[in-house]
Parts: C-alpha cells; structure tokens; sequence
C-alpha cells in the first residue's frame, strides 16, 4: 500500500499514465477544490478590482474588506427557494445547470498544472479540451429552452451562435500553436542550449515541453505571428466564455439575465461556477500553449552554478538562478501576507473592528505560514510549476476584469462580424504564414 | 408617422400565433434599461424590430389635475417631481410662466442665480444620462464616475436650498434665498474641477471602438422627421437644427452670455452623445460667465402675498436639458389656477422612438431609449 502511495511521487509521469487511482482522485478532489476555490476568489476579487476602477470600495462589510462577501452569497444562494416556470420542461430545466458544471470541470482533468501535476495526459489532450468545452453550448441552450420563456429563449440562441461562431476563430489559432510545437524556430530563440526541433504534439504537457526544448514561449515565436495567434485567441475566449464586451447572452441592459433568468438560488450559482471555471479553463488553454504553461520565465537560464548547501539545492539544476526563481512562491505569499497585516494595521482603531482586524491578520498569518512551507525544497520544487502556472492564469483573469469595466457591449451583428469577418480571415492568414515560414527554416536548416 | 423610415409600421394588435417567426416580447415596466416604469411592446422577427408600441402611465399622478386644487405657489414644488433629475429647469419653467401671468419679472441677481443653477442642472441631467445611457450599451464604468461628479453640483444645491434632488429652488417673483458665502466661488471651482472630468469620459467613449460601434448609424433620425414629431432639444439639434430656446427666445437673461449651441449632422445616437458632451462644456462655459457677473440687489420682485393672477392664459417654454419644456396655464383670477398643461419634452421625444428603431435589432431599442433621455416622470406626470 505505502509503495503504491509513494511509488507516483517517484515517478515523472501524471498519476493517470502511471495508472495510480489512489492519485487520481487525489488530483481530482485537489482540482475540484482548488477551482472551487478560485472561483470564490474571482467572485471576490472581481467586486473588489471593478470597485476600485469604479471609484467605489466594493464588498467592505462582511469580513475584513469584504473577504467573507462569497461566502455569504453562497450560502444564501443555497438558503433561497429554487423556483421553476410552471410551463418549464421540468427534466431539461433541471438537467442544464448540472449539464454545464459538469463538462466546466472535466475539462480540468487534461490542464497541466506542472509536468507532473495532471490527473492525466492524453495524446489529444488539446482536442479533448476544445471538445468539452463546448459542449457547454448545449447546457445554455436546454436552460434557454427548457424555461419557456422569451428572454432566456433570445439569450440562448445568442449565446449557442456566438460561441459556435468564435470557435472557429479560435480553432485556427489553437492550430497555429499546435503547429509551431513542431517547427525548428532556426536557433534564434532562448539564452542558449540546444533547441529541439520538436515533434507535432496535442498533449498538453507536450505543447509546454516543446515550448520548453525550443526555449521560446509561442507567444514570442515567429514574431509577430504567435503573438497575432494569441490575440485572436484572447480575444475569441472572452467571446467562448460570454464575458464583456461579448456578453450579449446575458446582456443585462436587454435580455435581463439571458439564458438563466429563470433560474434561481442553488442552480443558479452552478451556471456562476460555470462561467468562471469556464473562464479559468480557456486561460489554462492560453497559459499553456502560448504562455508556456508552468515554465517560469527564462527556464533554460540556470546561471552560474553554485555550491548550494543540499538543503537549498533547487530543483534538478542546481544554478543562482534556478534558486532565485523557485523562492517566487514564497515571496508572493509573503507579499500577500504582508499587504493583510499593512491592511490590519491601517484599520481604523475601534473597538467595533477589532475582530475585522484580528481576522485580516490571521489571514496573514496564514499566508505568511504557506510562504514558509513554499521553502521547504520538497515542497518548493513539487510547488513551483504550479505557482507559474496559476500566476500566469491569474493574470488572464484580470484582463477579464479589465475588459468588463472598460468596454461597451457589442451588438449582435456587429459580434458575429468580427469573428467571421476579422478574426477569422487573420487567424487563417496567420496558420498559412507560420505553416510557410517553418517549412522554409526547415528547408534552410536543413532539418 | 413619417413615412421616411422605408420598414412599414407594424399592427401589435394583428394575431401572430400561427408565425413562428414573430415573437412578441414585453420590455418592462420593470425591465433595467427603460429608464423607469416605461413598457415597450417589441415585435422582433429574431433579433430585428419589426415595431413596437411604448405603454407608458405607470408613475401618473395626475400632476396638471393636482395643480387645478393648489394655488399658485403651493403647486411650485410639485413641478420638481416631474422631471426629478432636473428639477431645478422644471422650476425655472413654471416659475417664468406665472411671472408672465402676472406680468412681472424676476430681478436681475435672482435671474442670474436662476442661470447658474439651472445651467448647474443641466450638466447633473447630462451626466446622469451620460452614465445610464453607457450603462445600456454596456459600459459600467462611465456611471460612477458621473455620479461622483454630478455629486458636486448636488452639494451645491444642499448648501444653496437643502435639497439635493427636489430642490424648489425658485420662488414665483425671484428667489427666497440668498446665494450663500462662497457660492460664486465654488461654483467657479466647480466648473475648473469639471471641466477636465468631461475629457475624462470621452477618453472612455468618444474613441472608443465598440462604442462608436454601436452607436454611430444607430436611432438615425432626420431633421425633417424631429419637426414633424415634435422632437425637441439635444436630440433636434443632433439632425443639425440649430434651435435652442435660449438664443431662440431668449428668457431668464440668457441673451447676456455667450455660448454656442451645438449641433450635429447625421441624427445618430453617436451624435447625439457628442452634442450631450459639448452641451456640458457650453454650460460650464455660461456658468463662468454668470459667476463673474453677479449683479447686486434684490432677489424678489415685488408680487403681491397672494397671487391672483389676471384672468387669461399664458405659454412660456425653456430649454430644459431634454428639450423644450413649456407650461400652458389658464387663469381664471382665482389664487388657483384653471388649467395647468405641462409640455414634458421627454413625452413628445419617446414619440421618436418608433421610428427611429423600426427595422433594427432589439440591442438598439436600448441605446435608443437611453439617447432619448427621457424621464418617466415627466412623461406620466
């Protein structure tokens, strides 16, 4: 049994290739909790970061700066009374909002959090990603259907059209990236080494160590065509995911709600959880095949190497550099820890936020005591892919924030003419040219 | 109607069952962006117009039948709660209509207060509707920081009268009170903090993509079709008629400053908001002017304790930040008026409304409603 247990920790692989089902549902429950969990924090950080571009404090009441408002909401969201249409398709109605949680957190099972850290690495993981993603298309349009009901009806054939629509958009620069894993970059790229040509890969883990043995991420490879790809790409998961500017599906200003207006207490937070995993599972799409997944910037730099006394050493290499970067987590966590206590300090002195300010600090506190376990080089070296990973998502959810409280909502027409007619042609234009100018690097080098 | 727009006008009433391609969908009373109580009956075939019918009379509290049992003065605050957010004009207006009655005129310091503060207001509606009509097209962002602003001229206003909505700010005959210590100094930074914050939402809007997007081509309206409806105010001016009442049939002293009226060209909604914006900078460019020139001297004239106006009938209009607002009172020399008919300009503008959107998609009726800039409660009274 111990073996079992520990014979995965040993090996290089995802717990799913080594077949370890002990593992498996570790990863599973580890990855419901943890997007559950970034979940509430998006929830929070949104109000939060839009209040403060909107010149307003956002949640401040319950918990310290408003940290328990998700947690609030939750519960009373499960408190309220699940209502249904009377003239609703009751096994549809009901089916929808499961339908959409279900395929927002499947398709966690292929992300690569670290070379290891996958539930499972398929050979088409990619494919399997795009696949299950959009089947939530379907989720929307039963609930749309199902409540019999005009607004939810207007709002889901919107949705099922505009994420149909930009799939395609977002196909092409998916391929682009796919492409560029199997294409010699001429030697141009990274701080030296050895650069792989590489071999066509659908794997997710795949795509990020080819990004890894061509020492480019492909956002910055054949420039500008990775960036164009990403862009498009970027632009195509706001619109995958109904978010502003493209959130005509639930354009509050006309259609109310869109698609769950008729939805409310329970089953309506599972369609929250689903857009903002859904959110979270296309910017690991992005992380992963254009912003190198979990590799930290520069990963092929490893420095001047050092004597470093064992308990430090980082990592397989054992370089200045490597060290520098595998102390990030623990850095950010103490960074994290130390705006809590600077924010528990700068509480107004009164008795009546004396357990605000208690609670703010224990949360430094607790995230002052996860830096310190971040140092631990077990921990640090197993911990590290991941930081970079969920950073670089992390990020990508803020230009989701960004956009919302900066743009205006696009029309309809308008939408679909930019997916069809600007995106799409670009995208295109853009696999030709990458497809050209890596059969003629090859040509040159010969490869 | 007008028969300009080539998309016929549609019969809500004909029975649609057996179309599957029709639709007809309820937008409001309560629905976020009509703005109020307004009910909008579309007819959409998909995603396009193909008519629509406005049920309004859901805030109606017989505001003309109220004024027939009050006299004169007591019906003055009555008249702020028909345009609420621009409560000050609606005084201004009533308050000049009975002066006409009676054959008076308000003295100069109270006239020129009356212009700061009505010009005051007319930059608090534009913001106010500069943030819902964003807020309707999709940007939340514009909003608040209208808000943040307009809460300046409403503190201006908190320390003139007390009140920060429904001022009642005039009194038939001048004013009660006196501008307080400092008034034409804040007023003044008003205006210096105010002016860099109308570039700041232009920056947001003005050249924004998505914005111009959706607006420009949109609710296109032509100079023709506004006069034949009615259509006053920005939205006249936006098709390219230069009609302000101010320089038109100058009241209230406004011939004494200078200012321009802006106008557009194609009648759009995007024109619509430029000429908004550039309204805003002519108000404040009134309101440096009227602070630098305060006259002394009394603010009431001499009116009699208890009105009884002559028998006889009056019209006097202003341009209120939605349109031409006028007042119609019929005097029967009692200290109550006959008659009282208020001209709301939202009520005739939302005329508009029908033919601007017929033949486009359901996301335009939206931004359309919002560049009406109406008021339900001017509209119902």
């Amino acid at each position: 049994m111990r073996d079992y247990i520990t014979s995965y920790l040993k090996s290089s692989g995802t717990p799913g290739e080594a077949g370890n089902i002990f593992w498996i549902t570790v990863y599973i429950l580890l990855i419901f909790a943890g997007v559950a969990l970034g979940v509430i924090c998006m929830n929070w950080l949104e109000r939060k970061i839009m209040a403060h571009m909107q010149v307003r404090l956002g949640p401040m009441r319950v918990g310290p700066h408003g940290l328990l408002q998700p947690i609030a909401d939750a519960l009373k969201l499960l408190l309220k009374e699940d209502l249904m249409p009377e003239q609703a398709d009751s096994v549809v109605y009901h089916l929808a909002p499961l339908l959409v949680v279900v395929v927002a957190f499947t398709v966690f099972i292929v992300v690569p959090f670290g070379p290891t850290h996958a539930v499972t690495d398929m050979n088409i993981g990619l494919l399997f990603m795009l696949g299950v993603s959009s089947m939530a298309v379907l989720g929307i349009v039963m609930a749309g259907w199902a409540s019999n009901s005009h607004y939810p009806l207007l709002g889901a054939l919107r949705s099922s059209a505009q994420m149909v629509s930009y799939e395609v958009a977002m196909g092409m620069a998916v391929l682009t990236a796919v492409l560029m894993t199997s294409l010699h970059g001429g030697g141009i790229y990274g701080v030296g080494g050895v650069q792989e040509s590489g071999t066509g890969t659908l794997s997710m883990i795949g795509i990020v160590q080819a990004q890894a043995g061509q020492h480019v991420w492909f956002v910055f490879k054949f420039f500008p065509l990775g960036l164009v790809s990403f862009v498009i790409f970027a632009i195509a998961m706001v619109a995958e995911t109904n978010r502003a500017p493209f959130d005509l599906p639930e354009a509050e200003s006309e259609l109310t709600a869109g698609f769950h207006t008729e939805y409310s207490g329970f089953r309506w937070s599972l369609f929250f959880l689903a857009e903002y995993a859904a959110m979270i599972a296309v910017s690991s799409i992005a992380v992963t095949l254009w912003l190198g997944g979990w590799l930290r910037p520069f990963p092929n730099w490893h420095g001047p190497q050092v004597a470093i006394p064992g308990f430090w050493q980082a990592g397989p290499a054992n370089g200045v550099v490597d060290l520098i970067f595998a102390l990030a987590p623990a850095v950010a966590f103490i960074g994290l820890g130390g705006l809590c206590f600077l924010g528990a300090w700068r509480m107004a002195k009164n008795p009546l936020f004396r357990i605000q300010m208690l609670g703010l600090a224990a949360f430094g506190a607790l995230l002052a005591l996860a830096a310190l376990i971040c140092v631990v080089p077990a921990v640090r070296d197993r911990v590290q892919d991941v930081f970079w990973f969920v950073a670089k998502v992390a990020v990508s959810m803020y230009l989701y924030i960004w956009y919302r409280s900066t743009f205006p909502r696009y029309r309809f027409d308008q939408l679909m003419k930019v997916g069809w007619k600007v995106l799409l042609p670009i995208a295109i234009g853009v696999l030709l040219a990458t497809a050209t100018l890596g059969v003629v690097i090859q040509a040159v080098m010969g490869a | 109607m007008s028969p300009t727009n080539p998309i016929p006008a549609f019969d809500l009433k004909e029975k649609t069952y057996l179309d599957s391609n029709e639709l007809i969908i309820n937008m409001g009373p309560q629905h976020p962006a009509t703005h109020g109580v307004l009910r909008v009956i579309l007819k959409l075939d998909g995603e396009k117009v193909l008519g629509l019918e406005c049920v309004i009379g859901y805030l109606h509290r017989g505001v003309e039948k109220i004024a027939e049992n009050r006299t004169y003065a007591m019906f003055n605050p009555y008249v702020d709660r028909m345009d609420y957010v621009a409560a000050v004009s609606n005084g201004l207006g009533y308050c000049e209509a009975v002066e006409k009655l009676l054959h008076t005129e308000a003295p100069l310091r109270a006239k020129y207060i009356r212009v700061i503060l009505t010009e005051l207001n007319r930059i608090a509606s534009h913001q106010l509707w500069l943030g819902t009509h964003a807020l309707d097209i999709g940007a939340l962002t514009p909003l608040f920081y209208t808000f943040r602003d307009r809460e300046e001229i409403l503190k201006i206003y908190e320390k003139y009268c007390g009140a920060r909505l429904t001022t009642h700010a005039f009194r038939i005959g001048g004013l009660q009170y006196e501008a307080y210590d400092g008034f034409a100094k804040e007023v003044k930074t008003f205006c210096d903090f105010f002016e860099p914050k109308i570039d700041e939402y232009e920056e947001l809007l003005t050249t924004n993509r998505i914005w111009i997007d959706r607006t420009r081509g949109v609710g296109t309206i032509s100079a023709k079709d506004c006069i034949a409806l009615g259509v006053t105010g920005p939205v006249l001016r936006a098709s390219g008629v230069k009609w302000d009442l101010r320089k038109a049939q100058p009241y209230c002293g406004y011939q004494e400053f200078d200012f321009e009226i802006p106008t557009g060209k194609n009648g759009d909604t995007y024109d619509r908001y430029l000429v908004r914006m550039a309204e805003m900078r002519q108000s404040a460019r009134i309101l440096r002017q009227a602070v630098d020139r305060i006259p002394d001297g009394p603010i009431m004239a001499k009116i009699p304790k208890v009105l009884k106006p002559p028998a006889g009938e009056v019209y006097h209009s202003i341009e209120a930040p939605k349109g031409e607002l006028g007042y119609y009172i019929v005097s029967d020399g009692s200290t109550q008026p006959y008659r009282i008919r208020v001209r709301p300009p939202s009520f005739v503008n939302l005329q508009a409304l029908e033919l601007m959107v017929r033949g486009q998609l359901v996301a335009d009726v939206i931004a359309v409603i919002g560049t009406l800039d109406i008021v339900l409660g001017e509209i119902d009274r």
